[in-house]
Parts: C-alpha cells; sequence; structure tokens
C-alpha cells in the first residue's frame, strides 16, 4: 500500500469572464443545445491561459490547466505563484467549495481547509459558542469540541472575552480564535491558505510552531503563502504555480528559487516587463523602467553605509496628463513600508503635468538608511483626489552594507535595530 | 491504470449523477445542524428588551391588524366565527410556511461567504432554517392554542373534531413545501438574480389566494379552482375544519397537496444538488 493521501488527476478549471447578465443565457442555451444533442461543450475548447495582466480574445479563461501531483502522508507542501496564478482555485477545488471542470482529485482521509479564519462566526453570539459553531462549521463534532475547549481557548489567548459577543473582538481577536479551533481539527489532510498574513508576530509564530506540530504527528499540510520565509522554513516541499500551470514542484529551496529568479530581470536591465505584476493600473501611464544609481551615474544594487543614491525612472503617459504626483516607498522585502517620498516645494506637495509619452525622471535621496535589504515602490497618483493611476510594488530591490560609503563611517553593531538611522542632537544636563 | 486497488475515502469530479445525493452525510453534520437552530434562536433575541415575546408580538398584531381591515372595514366573512381566533388560526400556519419559504429562498446569496470557505452538506442550512422555524411555530402554536380554548369555553360556534389528530402531518407538509419553493428559488436566483424580486411580492399574492384573510366558502364557484389549486389552501382549510368546525374537508384536495409537495420537495433537491456543486462560481 503507497502512502499517497492525495492525487491531483489532470485537474482544468475554466471561469468565464465579465458580466454574468444578458450574454450568459445566450452561452446557457448554446451549451444546453449542444448537450440535448450530445455534443461536447463548445465554450470547453475556447479559453486562454490564465495570464492576468494581458488582454485575452476569448470570454473564458482556464484558471487552473492540467494539474497532476501527489501528496504523501505527512508531507507539507507550500503552494506559492503570483496573484491569480490559480493558487486560490485549486485549494477551493480540494476543499470542496467548488468543482473542476475536467479532472479528477482522489482523497484518503478526512480534508478540512482553513481558507479564512473565522468565517461562520456571527457577531451576535459570543466566543464560547462560536468556537462551537465553528468547529461544527468546519467538520468536528460536539463531543470533540467539548474535550479540546480548554485547549482552544488557552491556545487563542482570549480566555478573558471568550464570553463576550464576537462582535465586540478587535480583528486580530477574531483571527487568533478561529485559528485556534481550526488548528484542533484533526483532518488527515489541512489545508491552509495565508493566515499568517494577519496576526501579530507572537502569535505568526504560535501558528507555525503548531503547524509543525501538525506536520510531525504525521498528518499532511497543504500551506500556500505568500510569505516565503514561513514556505521555506515548513514545508519539505513545494509547488510553483504560474498561469494556472505547474511551473515547477520538487524540494521547497530549489522551487523557491525558481520563483524569486522571476523577478531578477529587472533587477538587472532595469526594464519593468509588460506583464510585471501591478497591484493597480488604470491604463493611463505605466512604470517602464526603475534603476538605482549612484552620483556618478553608475547602476548600482548594493550601497555602502550612508551612501546617498538616486533612483531613475522611466514613465510612459499614453495621454497628456494632468497635476499627477510621483511617489516612491522603501520597504522592507517582507513588504512592510518605511519610507514614502514624494516632490515636495517650500512644505506642499507639488504636482507636474506628463504629455504623451516617454518621461525621465530622477530623485536624489539623502538619508541613512541602516544595513538591510530594501524594496522600492513606485506609485503615479492624481495629487487632488489621490486616484492611482499605475501601482508597482516591490519592483526593485537595494541592500545597504555596513561598510561606510565614507572610509571611516561603518556600521559597527553585529544587530540591526530598525531601518532608519535620524539625525538628532544630544544634550546632557546635570 | 493503478494497480493498486486502493481506498480512497473521497473523490472530487466535475459532475455527479442526479441521484448521487448523499443525504447520509447530513448525519455526520447533525451537530451544526442543531447548532444553526440554536444561533438562529439565540441570534434572534440577543440585545432586544421583549426578548423571546417577540415571537409572541408578530402574530397578535397580524390577527389584529386583519381584524380591523377584513373584518370591521372591509367586512369580509369569518363563517360567523370570532375574528380573532379565524384569523389567527389562518395566519400560524401560513406563517411557518412563509418565513421557511422567505428565509431559505436566499439559502446560497446569504451563506456564499461561508460557502465559498468551507465545505459541508449544503443542505444543513435550509434545514435548519425549517427547524428553527418549527419552534417558533411552537410557540405561536400555543398563542393561538390558549385563544383556541378561550373561545372553546366561552362560545358554542367552534366544534372541534378528530381531524385534530392530522395536524403534525399538516405542519410537515407546510414545513417541506416552504422548503422546497425556497431551495429551489434559491438555487435558481445563483446565477440570474430576477426570481429574487419577486419572492417578497409573490408570497404575499400567495397569502391572498389562500383562505386566510376569507373563507373558501365565500370564493365565487368561478374562480375557485384558482384558489384551490394553490396547494396551501387544503392545507389551512383542513387546519380550520379540524379546530373550528367550519370550512372544507376534502380528501382529494389535501391528496393533491400532499402529491405536489411530494414532487416539487424532489425537484428542487435535484436542482438544489446540482446548483451547491458549483454556485461558488456564479454567484
Amino acid at each position: 500500500m503507497s502512502n499517497v493521501v492525495l492525487k491531483i488527476e489532470n485537474i482544468s478549471k475554466q471561469y468565464r469572464l465579465g458580466e454574468q447578465g444578458t450574454g450568459t443565457i445566450s452561452h446557457d442555451i448554446n451549451r444546453w443545445w449542444h448537450k440535448v444533442r450530445g455534443k461536447e461543450d463548445p465554450y470547453l475548447k475556447v479559453g486562454d491561459v490564465n495570464d492576468r495582466s494581458k488582454q485575452g480574445g476569448s470570454d473564458y479563461v482556464w484558471s487552473l490547466k492540467d494539474i497532476n501531483f501527489e501528496v504523501k502522508k505527512g508531507e507539507v507542501l507550500g503552494i506559492i505563484g503570483k496573484n491569480g496564478a490559480g493558487k486560490s482555485t485549486l485549494l477551493k477545488i480540494l476543499s470542496q467549495v467548488t468543482t473542476p471542470t475536467t479532472g479528477e482529485v482522489k482523497v484518503k482521509g478526512r480534508i478540512a481547509a482553513l481558507l479564512e479564519v473565522g468565517t461562520g462566526f456571527h457577531p451576535d453570539l459570543t466566543g464560547r459558542e462560536n468556537v462551537f459553531l465553528n468547529g461544527a462549521i468546519l467538520g468536528m463534532s460536539k463531543p470533540e469540541i467539548k474535550s479540546k475547549l480548554n485547549e482552544i481557548i488557552e491556545f487563542s489567548g482570549v480566555a478573558k472575552y471568550i464570553d463576550t459577543p464576537v462582535k465586540r473582538y478587535s480583528s486580530g481577536m477574531m483571527v487568533r480564535l478561529g485559528f485556534a479551533v481550526a488548528a484542533h481539527l484533526e483532518p488527515e489532510i489541512l489545508i491552509v491558505d495565508e493566515v499568517l498574513a494577519v496576526g501579530d508576530q507572537e502569535f505568526q509564530d504560535k501558528c507555525i510552531g503548531k503547524m509543525k506540530d501538525v506536520s510531525t504527528s504525521g498528518r499532511t499540510i497543504l500551506f500556500v503563502s505568500h510569505n516565503i520565509a514561513a514556505v521555506q522554513s515548513l514545508c519539505s516541499s513545494c509547488l510553483y504555480l504560474k498561469n494556472g500551470k505547474i511551473e515547477k514542484i520538487g524540494q521547497t529551496k530549489e522551487v523557491i528559487e525558481a520563483y524569486l529568479n522571476e523577478n531578477k530581470n529587472v533587477q538587472v536591465t532595469g526594464v519593468i516587463p509588460s506583464d510585471f505584476f501591478r497591484q493597480y493600473t488604470n491604463g493611463e501611464a505605466f512604470f517602464r523602467k526603475i534603476l538605482v544609481k549612484d552620483l556618478d551615474n553608475n547602476k548600482i544594487e548594493r550601497l555602502g553605509f550612508n551612501q546617498p543614491f538616486k533612483v531613475v525612472l522611466e514613465l510612459e503617459t499614453l495621454h497628456d496628463l494632468k497635476q499627477v504626483a510621483i511617489n516612491i516607498n522603501i520597504g522592507t522585502t517582507l513588504g512592510q513600508p518605511i519610507l514614502y517620498a514624494m516632490d515636495k516645494l517650500q512644505s506642499t506637495y507639488v504636482a507636474r503635468d506628463f504629455e504623451k509619452g516617454y518621461h525621465n525622471i530622477e530623485t536624489e535621496f539623502s538619508m541613512r538608511l541602516l544595513p538591510g535589504k530594501y524594496a522600492f515602490t513606485v506609485g503615479l497618483n492624481y495629487l487632488a483626489n489621490g486616484n492611482t493611476i499605475d501601482w508597482v510594488e516591490n519592483v526593485y530591490f537595494i541592500t545597504v552594507d555596513k561598510v561606510g560609503y565614507n572610509k571611516n563611517e561603518n556600521y559597527p553593531w553585529d544587530h540591526v535595530h530598525g531601518f532608519v538611522e535620524p539625525e538628532t542632537k544630544w544634550n546632557y544636563k546635570k | 491504470m493503478s494497480k493498486e486497488n486502493e481506498h480512497w475515502t473521497l473523490k472530487i469530479k466535475p459532475h455527479s449523477n442526479w441521484y448521487d445525493i448523499r443525504l447520509g452525510e447530513i448525519l455526520n453534520y447533525k451537530d451544526l445542524l442543531f447548532l444553526l437552530v440554536r444561533r438562529d434562536f439565540v441570534s434572534v433575541y440577543k440585545q432586544t428588551i421583549l426578548g423571546p415575546i417577540w415571537f409572541f408580538i408578530q402574530p397578535i398584531i397580524t390577527a389584529l391588524t386583519f381584524t380591523v381591515i377584513f373584518g370591521n372595514l372591509a367586512k369580509v366573512s369569518t363563517d360567523g366565527l370570532p375574528q380573532v381566533l379565524f384569523y389567527m388560526s389562518g395566519i400560524t400556519l401560513w406563517n411557518y410556511f412563509s418565513d421557511t419559504l422567505a428565509k431559505t429562498s436566499d439559502t446560497f446569496t446569504a451563506n456564499a461567504g461561508v460557502f465559498g470557505k468551507v465545505y459541508f452538506p449544503r443542505m444543513i442550512v435550509p434545514l435548519s432554517v425549517v427547524i428553527s422555524n418549527l419552534i417558533k411555530l411552537g410557540v405561536q402554536f400555543l398563542l393561538f392554542f390558549s385563544v383556541w380554548v378561550y373561545f372553546l369555553l366561552q362560545s358554542d360556534q367552534i366544534h372541534p373534531n378528530a381531524y385534530i389528530l392530522i395536524t403534525p402531518f399538516l405542519i410537515i407538509l407546510m414545513g417541506f413545501m416552504g422548503l422546497s419553493f425556497g431551495i429551489l428559488i434559491s438555487s435558481m436566483t445563483t446565477k440570474y438574480r430576477d426570481l429574487k424580486f419577486l419572492v417578497t411580492f409573490g408570497i404575499q399574492l400567495m397569502m391572498y389566494a389562500s383562505p386566510i384573510v376569507y373563507p373558501l366558502s365565500i370564493v365565487p364557484q368561478k374562480y375557485k379552482w384558482i384558489i384551490v389549486a394553490n396547494p396551501v389552501t387544503s392545507i389551512i382549510e383542513t387546519f380550520k375544519y379540524a379546530f373550528l368546525g367550519v370550512g372544507e374537508f376534502n380528501w382529494f384536495y389535501l391528496t393533491y397537496s400532499l402529491v405536489f409537495t411530494i414532487i416539487l420537495f424532489f425537484i428542487s433537491l435535484i436542482v438544489f444538488h446540482k446548483v451547491e456543486k458549483s454556485f461558488m462560481d456564479t454567484v
């Protein structure tokens, strides 16, 4: 007997784009008419590859296409990929929330999903009542919940509020309680989606610890996350989805490397490809290039401590833009924003006009970034109402070294606390 | 293809057969069913001052309104019965039907959030509505019962008879009919919302097509078939006949309601089952 507990065979999922409306009914009738005559569904043959950034020709899109893989007992499989790569669709199929268009999934044992914690919480019920309700929704029986109630409450860390309606809870408390319930579920296969994105550091550590416990007890976990660090520390193997297809599956380290390399090109050439993932764009303008240079105009990725630098952007505007402002953000590589820069003249933010065409923008920065790795995010907005035109996150990375830019100004400590060193004046009195 | 004759506990396939309804699965989730019933019940009177008393207030006020409007202003006959009692006997069962229908008719749209995250047999949700409304019916029935006893002692216009014994059957029939209509509508509105706009309106219309504010006896012969074709009619008439001794009792009409409910229930169940598999993509 093999120890495969989950077998995914030829899974594909097709979605219809656009609005459900009058257009849909004609397709439905056509589909029904084909079925009546014993013919194949005419819309199954069409369909574009799931590539979010390109406008396709068809109304139908394959969110997942021909997915095949197996998961063994006790394996912790990480699933990574950009937004819209099909991760959630895959999980939805596995958790039986929706059905695949083709293919088959075979499961051995109970499968339970932890897609978004706290689903099914009723705001008027107390924490305790919701533990029972939520547990039952996830498939636990009442005696099962009862026997674990104390453990759940203790794990959640909201014991004090357990008899208060959950509508009085902070969102963090709600997440804690939700995760606590789900963590005490004992399915053979547990699906976890992005729960770590919420909650404070302490709680995230707790969650990761719990998942490690679960996996060592011989149960299987599928873990979907954008948090590469978490995937790396938890998962024994990893699946990288791209445009609805499996790009790579295997050892976590190799798969993650392949995933990270995907975005490396920007780093080398400075060109932001047209299919680069933009968090938001309204199509009026696009950032096309980004480079970081030193003051002698050499392209750099590593900076000395306290080295001034400039960011060079190329912006393409598709028509004349009036009263817009560029902003450049510096953040951690995990996406935490640190600094936000906008063009400013005598304490007022200024807007600019851009004619249709390409524009080069150079911005000089001076501040003391502490050693570490930083990510740039660039955006273009209308100044008056703040509406976003283009917004590209984590598009370029720099590393600040401990070696000082000025020869005698190295960063002397082993540990780095914080990100920016402020200019301070110290007065001592007695 | 695979040599290993392995035992898979679950297979997820694109399509399933219409008869593969997996009703047995509901048993595994019976705890959820009762917790949902409890939730419906408890959450209704949380943060209210009068609490469960609201269950009484609603039918009392409806009965009084009907007494004023239909009894006194429009002077619609009540077959010589005390008006409050007459209206109450109609409303009690009707409310069960209409509440069940209204609340189950948006099963999919109202629960899209939970349904989109976790799997459990979707049928649990409408079933919990049927049960929690049954409890509500029990409470309102007590109210009707006390009014009924009062008039039974006070006057001699009321002639209850042995048909009272089939009341549980009438209640079950009402519950299933409300449920069937509800889940059918809910399944049909996941893709096209048009029907949704008809629900509140349709329920109201159906009420006036049922002998609630008037006795069946005053309906002109010419139109009687419309009222009788309404499957709710015979249930309400039988109920009135059993408790009050007026109205019409007709085995044929009652059998019609029963057959209607059974057929409707199976159609709804199949449609509901078909929709629950894929509604997340269209809702």
